[in-house]
């Protein structure tokens, strides 16, 4: 299925104040992968994953999705592309704004412009699959750091899209939170792609990993053969996830 | 906790308030946002010196804390954070009207305190009004009214925007103000005139970039321009019989003065 491939070609962006975020990124992500991004703070995640959902548009190369490629100014394209990319935002209090959770994960289905007892299937299989369909009637700003994101992923998957884009989903969460949306996301079909720094999290999740360092990509690798390589991760300011760090030595 | 973080625990209290189910909380949010309104424009079209007059409106806030078995403390308590604005609207009215108004036996009142008396019952009972609608509705609530009263779209987003973030960037100044205590080793002293400036440019800049973020989250869900609520409830009876007895009743305040006419018939009783 051609519609669930992103291709990123040479890929180059800087800021409006001349920081150069990203310096020449070629990736291909095809269906049913799941790919973490890695790399220390400032390394060009989160400008990637701008230019997946057409927030940011290229300053030079190419970013497809599907058949498509991410014009500035083609708004029929980029309509398209956020139909497909469903992206989760690092802060759900960002992604939530609505009165009530329900509002809130019927909000894209209505833009889409469905029918109403559409959009309510629609929301209320989302919240089922998250595990929140008791929470429909709640304001969001009242929920704890595990329902919102729990809430703010499924806001995304309401709009059905093939492929899933997280910024740091693990992050503000408890250990059991964090435990229960690895099952959630693992269970998901989607194409899946998790900028994080949580390692431990990426082991479980995905079977690719691609660093980044400076702007550029470091190393595009299977998963368990970066995470053990000490001195590649050691080299982009990361450190091996805790469970590949053995058992604390015996003290003299 | 500093002053600041109790009040914001407080302002979240009465939102909680609006989730009871008290009659008054199970009517129809368009009828009482229409009471509501009523009641304000009879309460601001007092003359000047009115003030016997406008006393049996208060009624209609007491009767509504009753019925929806609402605490006192919050609102009051509200009411008394606004008293200051209040009073200063009218504070000179006593300096500038001293022509007399009003003979109670040897005292005699000018027309200033008259006035400034009624400004402070009239703002009281407006205020009063606006909160108990508050909480007995719910801010969503009164939005979805609004969109059904054919209020434009991009004023109600607005309020449901403002009042939603409300709490997150009070969320975001507290910690501020707090981060701000703890280096400044002066808890509870309030923060230094010479750093307000820095402190609200950081906060506006923090709020740009939020409110950056959040468009762009609408964005990526398809949002083009116009946000579409799907909850809608029906006006029944009970919920128009509400509005006009009450309407009925404000409207019957305003054209008759209700303690004079108490006044004159138990002379007339008394007389007998």
């Amino acid at each position: 299925m051609s519609h669930h491939i992103i291709e990123i070609n040479d890929l180059k962006y800087a800021y409006p104040d001349g920081t150069r975020a990203l310096s020449g990124i070629s990736l291909r992500i095809v269906h049913g992968e799941s790919v973490a991004i890695i790399g220390a703070n400032g390394a060009g995640k989160s400008t990637l994953l701008a230019h997946l959902v057409g927030i940011l548009t290229p300053a030079a190369g190419t970013v497809r999705v599907g058949d498509y490629p991410l014009q500035p100014g083609n708004k029929k394209i980029i309509a398209y592309i956020r139909r497909a990319v469903g992206m989760v935002f690092q802060n759900p209090d960002d992604q939530l704004f609505m009165p009530t959770v329900f509002d809130d994960v019927a909000f894209g289905p209505l833009n889409l412009g469905l029918p109403p007892e559409e959009v309510e299937q629609r929301a209320m299989t989302a919240l089922a699959t998250v595990g929140a369909a008791h929470l429909k009637d709640r304001p969001p700003y009242k929920l704890s750091g595990g329902q919102k994101r729990a809430v703010a992923i499924a806001s995304v998957l309401a709009m059905a899209p093939d492929i899933l884009v997280l910024d740091e989903p693990s992050s503000d969460l408890d250990p059991r939170s964090r435990r229960h949306l690895i099952t959630l996301l693992k269970s998901f079909t989607h194409t899946k792609i998790i900028a994080t720094h949580d390692l431990d999290m990426v082991m479980d999740l995905c079977g690719r990993t691609v660093v980044l360092k400076e702007g550029a990509i470091f190393a595009d690798k299977p998963t368990m053969s970066i995470l053990t390589d000490e001195k590649l991760l050691a080299e982009c300011g990361l450190e091996k996830p805790l469970r590949l760090q053995g058992p604390p030595g015996p003290t003299a | 906790m500093s002053k600041i973080e109790a009040r914001w625990a407080d302002l979240r209290h009465l939102d909680d308030l609006a989730a009871g189910s008290s009659p008054i909380h199970r009517l129809h949010p368009g009828a009482k946002l229409l009471a509501t309104f009523v009641f304000l424009l009879v309460v601001t079209s007092f003359p000047k010196y009115e003030v016997a007059g406008l006393i049996p409106l208060a009624a209609y806030p007491i009767i509504l804390l009753s019925l929806g078995n609402l605490p006192l403390r919050p609102v009051a308590q509200r009411l008394l954070f606004a008293m200051p604005f209040i009073v200063l609207i009218g504070i000179f009215n006593p300096l500038f009207d001293r022509a007399p108004a009003l003979e109670l036996g040897p005292v005699i009142i000018s027309g200033g305190w008259l006035s400034l008396a009624s400004i402070i019952l009239r703002s009281t009972l407006a205020i009063a009004a606006a909160l108990l609608l508050l909480a007995t509705t719910g801010i969503d609530a009164i939005g979805m009214a609004l969109g059904q009263l054919k209020v434009p779209r991009s004023l109600i987003m607005q309020l449901l925007f403002l009042h939603r973030y409300l709490y997150v960037l009070l969320d975001e100044f507290t910690r501020t103000v707090r981060a701000y205590s703890f280096r400044s080793l002066k808890e509870g002293e309030g923060i230094r005139y010479r750093v307000w400036g820095s402190l609200l440019g950081q906060l506006l800049l923090r709020t740009v970039d939020r409110a950056r973020r959040i468009y762009q989250a609408m964005l990526c869900r398809g949002f083009a321009g116009e946000i579409r609520l799907l909850r809608r409830e029906r006006f029944r009876a009970k919920d128009a019989a509400y509005l006009l007895v009450w309407s009925a009743f404000f409207l019957f305040a305003r054209l008759v003065n209700i303690p004079k006419l108490l006044g004159t018939l138990l002379l007339l009783l008394g007389g007998r």
